[in-house]
């Protein structure tokens, strides 16, 4: 019984402390602009104002930046879905000379950190004419090898029987895909998908890199504009912060556990 | 028929194999070609030789910001593995509303790094901030929190008058602002992680190991450790790594970025601010090369020393 309580005390301490700045950041983000500033501060706020949303959201072009990060969330998850699949596929049903070297290279391309190829990526693309367009966002993006290497390992264990009927059937390659491949491979490929959502919403330093037009911004980099704008004005700033992070926290509550193993299992961090 | 197989297979990968080449391969060795040359944004490009690199061993600037990288890595990983081994023998048990207990300790996870930043920086100010607040309910006197460049041994060591300076000071107390937030936002994944390990403990050796008359904390050092141990080895690599490219809240907290007085900018933002703010991308190049092999050297050195404690079933 006692033993019970201590771990429930400690539990509880460690959720508090946890969820502390997140009611911190709601509970600003409906302060006046003097509330939010008294010291000691007060816990709850006094009147609501839900007006500070709709401020921020005036003050800077936040519905252009959730277009922005909305079109290439997106896009890079189609283009990672198809790219993937498709030399999945080839690296695991397909012969052809050359192929596991080639599967070892790519995986090697994993072990670099991002910082080495910052810099070069960004001549590259200057020299493409695609800084400070939707091309740089999604384009460097839009294969991961990681999603190729775990679809790899998945289609591996689709049994040959299958792709043997489907052989007698008739069925090129493509159809092999569409008709049998996705449908079995459905929980690795919503994997896929929530890792590349949460990793392409929260993307701050290639954004930041690669675009400087005011139309061209992301939630996030529009959010480190706006704090360096409004450095002060914590009301305003905590309420941007709240729209932007609640999508993903929204989603996070409907799909958990996918999220849970998503990072689980591709162990990479953005 | 056998040419056409073959054929297929290539045009499948294509697609992927054109962006790595472009967006990966290509860069990497131009990466190492940029850190011989002088490359500015505008203007002649030209070789400079080892220069970037020679320039690079004298630069007070890159030392302070490795030293600074070094003391945010010791503090963060061990701290932050600490306290989710911790957190998940607590959650490894039957209690109720251990569900509520992992979706609120994942949450920062999926919580994007520059609203968090943001929303830390209010919680840190010096003036109004919660957390200074809260320390003056117990009656403790508030820090200045990201605009103190006091050495955390500075600070310990200074009632027995002894003055480390510099690397030996330690991180400042801004620094350790972003390393008490980084450990804030990482201890929910490291959770989940050491909870995945600690289910592979079978129930039978608690039971042995009780029925010896072993305490909780020799159960914990001789049945649970070793079992975990590739577990804790896998999140000091890749925890490592993480906390060693870290950037975003050197960008969004500190001012000026980095500051105060160069305390907090850890190596990747030196790396961001010599190709992006001065343009220097030759030099950030060479920046990055040895990022690359220190991160490489320590993944190595850890797989060395720290993988032969590591109990594989």
């Amino acid at each position: 019984m006692s033993r019970k309580f201590t771990v429930h005390i400690l539990l509880a301490f460690g959720a508090l402390w946890m969820l502390l700045p997140f009611f911190w950041m709601i509970a600003t983000s409906l302060k006046s602009q003097m509330e939010a500033l008294r010291f000691p501060p007060t816990l709850f706020p006094q009147a609501l104002m839900f007006v500070n949303y709709l401020e921020a959201f005036r003050q800077v072009d936040f519905s252009r930046y959730f277009l922005n990060t909305i079109i290439m969330t997106f896009g890079t998850t189609l283009l990672v879905f198809v790219t993937s699949t498709l030399a999945a596929y080839a690296f695991a049903r397909l012969r052809f000379w050359g192929r596991d070297q080639l599967f070892i290279v790519f995986l090697a391309m994993m072990m670099v950190p991002v910082p080495v190829y910052l810099a070069p990526s960004y001549v590259i693309l200057s020299r493409f004419g695609w800084i400070d367009t939707f091309l740089a966002l999604i384009i460097p993006w839009s294969v991961n090898v990681f999603s190729i290497f775990l679809l790899r390992q998945h289609f591996k264990t689709i049994p040959q029987d299958l792709f043997d009927a489907a052989k007698v059937d008739g069925l090129n390659h493509f159809q092999v895909i569409t008709r049998i491949v996705v449908p079995l491979s459905k929980a690795v490929l919503i994997t896929v998908g929530i890792f590349q959502i949460v990793s392409n919403w929260n993307a701050f330093m290639w954004p930041l890199i690669v675009t400087h037009s005011d139309s061209m911004r992301t939630v996030q980099t529009g959010l480190a504009y706006f704090a360096q704008a409004e450095s002060t004005n914590y009301a305003l700033l905590c309420a941007a912060s709240t729209f932007i992070t609640a999508p993903l926290i929204i989603m996070y509550f409907f799909v958990q556990r996918q999220i849970m193993e998503s990072y689980t299992r591709t162990g990479i961090k953005e | 028929m056998r040419q056409r197989k073959g054929l297929i297979g290539y045009l499948f990968i294509l697609p992927a194999l054109a962006v790595i080449l472009i967006f990966r391969f290509y860069p990497i060795l131009q990466a190492i070609r940029m850190s011989f040359y002088k490359w500015g944004i505008a203007g002649p490009l030209y070789t400079v030789g080892f220069r970037n690199f020679n320039r690079l061993f004298i630069d007070p600037k890159f030392y302070q910001s490795l030293g600074n990288t070094f003391w945010y890595v010791i503090f963060v990983v061990p701290l932050t593995i600490f306290l989710s081994i911790f957190f998940a023998q607590l959650l490894n048990q039957k209690i109720r509303g251990r569900g509520a207990y992992r979706t609120i300790y994942y949450l920062p996870v999926v919580t994007s790094i520059v609203a968090i930043s943001v929303v830390w920086k209010w919680i840190l100010n010096p003036d109004r901030g919660i957390l200074n607040a809260i320390f003056g309910i117990f009656g403790i006197e508030g820090l200045k929190w990201l605009n103190d460049a006091r050495g955390v041994f500075e600070i310990i060591l200074a009632p027995v008058n002894i003055e480390p300076s510099g690397f030996l000071a330690g991180p400042s107390i801004a620094l350790l602002a972003l390393i008490i937030m980084a450990v804030w936002h990482n201890i929910g994944y490291c959770v989940i992680i050491a909870l995945a390990g600690l289910q592979n403990v079978p129930e039978q050796y608690y039971d042995a190991a009780k029925i010896d008359g072993a305490g909780s904390w020799r159960i914990f050092r001789h049945v649970t450790l070793p079992i975990i141990s590739p577990t804790v080895f896998y999140l000091v690599i890749t925890q490592s790594i993480f906390a060693f490219n870290t950037f975003t809240p050197v960008y969004v907290m500190t001012q000026p970025p980095g500051g105060p007085l160069g305390t907090t900018k850890l190596v990747v933002f030196y790396l961001y601010e010599q190709a992006f703010r001065l343009w220097n991308l030759g030099y950030a190049n060479a920046i990055a090369f040895v990022v690359f092999i220190i991160i490489f050297l320590l993944t190595q050195f850890q797989k060395r020393f720290i993988e032969r404690r590591v109990h594989y079933e």
